[in-house]
């Protein structure tokens, strides 16, 4: 009882099990035939969202109006360069990550740079820098469709022991990006940053250092992910990261990190991720159109963060 | 001079100045705008945006932010394409529906304790869902008074710019002006003093959801009456448009300081942006960074007023 009631209170557990829920309601709905292809589905495309969903955690860790509207031009821009640059040549694959990071990188440094010097609220710095990116998306890209590198196209879409290979890449990284939350004193950092800004700039914390790598690292991530989600769907195109502005968003909120910053969990991203695709693929299995599909994801959102989001009032 | 000029005034100055030397350079590129249906035209479309800017600055008075917006609209143009062109009652009845919809949003978020970002993503589907339930392929057709109202040509100004000018007057009366306006903009800046006084925060914030829902529903039905059909996607980019216009036109994502003449202001810049660009004959591969590009250079330029600002009020 006492672990059961100590699980309870862990903000990430409620993701999961909403997962889990929702993942038995399918399965029992097929009658059990399509339980690994369901599972290793969910993983894949979760693993895309789990990527985007720790950059923007870290981001949303930083406090109030802290956001990274970016994230889907970076992904764009990312996927489209490095595999123009790679040119189908399977020995350029690691080359062409370097140049998709290093996109990350810049895209990242421009945000902040917008952010520090004009003073801009960070929605507006990562919106106009994102028009500014997929500008230069559509301008490199001018409507082809190039294939990856076979190797890493059929790295992304294969499995290794029943696990899908981009879910293993998502894993490390998640594990990585727990280590560096919790046992780094860059990870203490951005949550006192996140809880009092000013408290934090008194403590003699490097504010303004901190925020920069934050904004770094959550554009890398994107880029990253743009890079691994243009190889996994044979080709980058202009919209490919669209549906994941609002995604990543969700996924962290619904996974348990305070709106308010200050306080982050990795593995309710993981749950959230998750729970974000089984749910689409449940209506689905059930024959649900496109309409009632959006009003019903809409509205498992909002569930959710109703029942999850009473734990603590004193937050917004 | 100092004494003329509050710090209001010089928020309102930049996205004024902003706006005039954009209209004076599209003068320059293009003479023939510079005539009755040469404004009408540049200025058709700002009028669904300065509503929905106007929907979201209510919001954005109470700390919160709506991402809805853009489904919003979407949904509501599809309403005003189908059951208020064919049966306008039951048009009525969903929109009013709509309008309790958003105030019970705010209560919820109110009661709950919860961000308002993620109960209106969560919005967004539902709207998206309901939109493409409605009209599953684009189509309709406007309400034949709606189409009289937004292509009547009134002498000497044309409707775009009359319109603009009421949602300013208007909005300014009801924030700026009226006893509700000032609790809304209390609620923003302190709402723990606002309550203290004895007002009631949930009544406020249901009320103010309410009025940006009218004031949308307003943006969606305008829209119509200028695209005549409406799809499910007609509106997606106003989110980010009505956001960037507000914070454009002076606003402040928190503390309650909005400028709805700023708004306006901020919506006509957007939308002449757009015109600018085409005029400039800029490749369509560069048209939406340059629009990135604009937004940059005037909230730098805000910056350097409100330096030099802070600099004449140390001396």
């Amino acid at each position: 009882m006492n672990i059961l009631a100590s699980l309870s209170r862990k903000p990430w557990i409620w993701s999961f099990v909403a997962a889990f829920v929702v993942w038995i309601a399918t399965i029992l709905f097929t009658g059990g035939a399509s339980t690994i292809g369901l599972s290793q589905a969910a993983l894949t495309f979760a693993a895309f969202s789990i990527l985007v969903g720790i950059g923007q955690m870290f981001v949303i860790t930083l406090g109030p109006g802290n956001i990274d509207l970016c994230v889907p031009a970076t992904m764009t821009l990312a996927g489209t360069v490095a595999l123009k640059f790679m040119q189908v040549d399977n020995s350029l694959i690691l080359p062409g990550l370097v140049v998709a990071i290093a996109i990350g990188v810049a895209v990242g440094m421009g945000n902040y740079a917008l952010i520090k010097l004009l003073q801009i609220p960070p929605i507006i710095a990562t919106l106009s820098m994102s028009f500014i990116v997929q500008s230069t998306a559509i301008w490199t890209n001018r409507g082809l469709r190039i294939k990856p590198p076979e190797a890493l196209a059929k790295f992304t879409t294969e499995t290794t022991v029943g696990i899908p290979n981009v879910a293993l890449v998502a894993l490390i990284l998640s594990v990585l990006a727990f280590i560096l939350l919790q046992k780094t004193i860059y990870g203490r950092w951005i949550a006192a940053i996140g809880q009092s800004i000013r408290a934090a700039r008194m403590a003699g914390i490097p504010v303004d250092g901190t925020r920069f790598i934050t904004y770094v690292l959550c554009s890398a991530l994107a880029a990253i992910c743009g890079y691994l989600l243009a190889s996994f769907s044979g080709g980058a195109a202009l919209n490919m990261g669209s549906e994941y502005l609002l995604m990543s968003i969700a996924v962290v909120v619904i996974g348990g990190t305070a709106v308010a910053g200050g306080n982050s969990n990795v593995a309710g991203i993981w749950g959230a991720s998750l729970f974000m695709f089984l749910v689409v693929s449940m209506l689905n299995t059930y024959g649900a159109g496109a309409g009632i599909r959006l009003i019903m994801t809409g509205v498992i959102i909002i569930a959710v963060i109703v029942v999850a989001g009473g734990r603590n009032p004193n937050q917004r | 001079m100092k004494k003329v000029l509050s710090s209001d005034t010089i928020r309102l100055l930049i996205p004024a100045l902003s706006l005039t030397v954009l209209l004076i350079s599209v003068f320059y590129l293009q003479p023939r705008a510079m005539s009755y249906v040469g404004l009408n035209l540049l200025f058709n479309l700002a009028v669904p945006i300065a509503l929905a800017t106007i929907a979201q600055m209510l919001i954005m008075t109470v700390n919160d932010l709506d991402l809805s917006m853009g489904t919003f609209v979407s949904f509501v143009a599809c309403v005003a394409a189908t059951f208020l062109e064919a049966t306008p009652v039951i048009g009525v009845l969903v929109l009013a529906a709509a309008i309790a919809t958003y105030a019970a949003l705010g209560v919820l978020i109110h009661v709950r304790n919860l961000p308002s970002i993620v109960v209106t993503l969560g919005m967004s589907f539902v709207w998206g869902g309901l939109a493409v339930l409605i009209l599953p392929a684009p189509g309709g057709e406007a309400p034949g008074w709606v189409r009289a109202v937004m292509i009547s040509r009134p002498p000497f100004v044309p409707m775009a710019i009359i319109a603009c000018v009421i949602i300013a007057v208007v909005s300014h009366f009801v924030i700026m002006r009226s006893s509700f306006g000032v609790i809304l903009r209390g609620v923003g800046g302190n709402a723990r003093s606002v309550e203290r006084a004895g007002w009631s925060i949930l009544g406020a914030r249901a009320t103010t959801y309410a009025l940006a829902a009218f004031f949308a529903i307003l943006a969606g039905i305008s829209l119509v009456g200028l695209t005549t059909s409406a799809d499910a996607n007609i509106a997606l980019r106003y989110t980010l448009l009505s956001i960037a216009g507000v914070i454009l036109g002076g606003g402040e994502f928190t503390g309650g300081r909005v400028s709805p003449v700023g708004a306006v202001i901020g919506a006509l810049t957007l939308t002449l942006a757009g015109s600018f660009l085409s005029f400039l004959r800029i490749s369509p591969d560069w048209q939406i960074g340059a629009q990135g590009a604009i937004l940059i250079v005037v909230l730098g330029l805000r910056l350097l007023l409100n330096r030099l600002e802070n600099r004449g009020k140390r001396s």
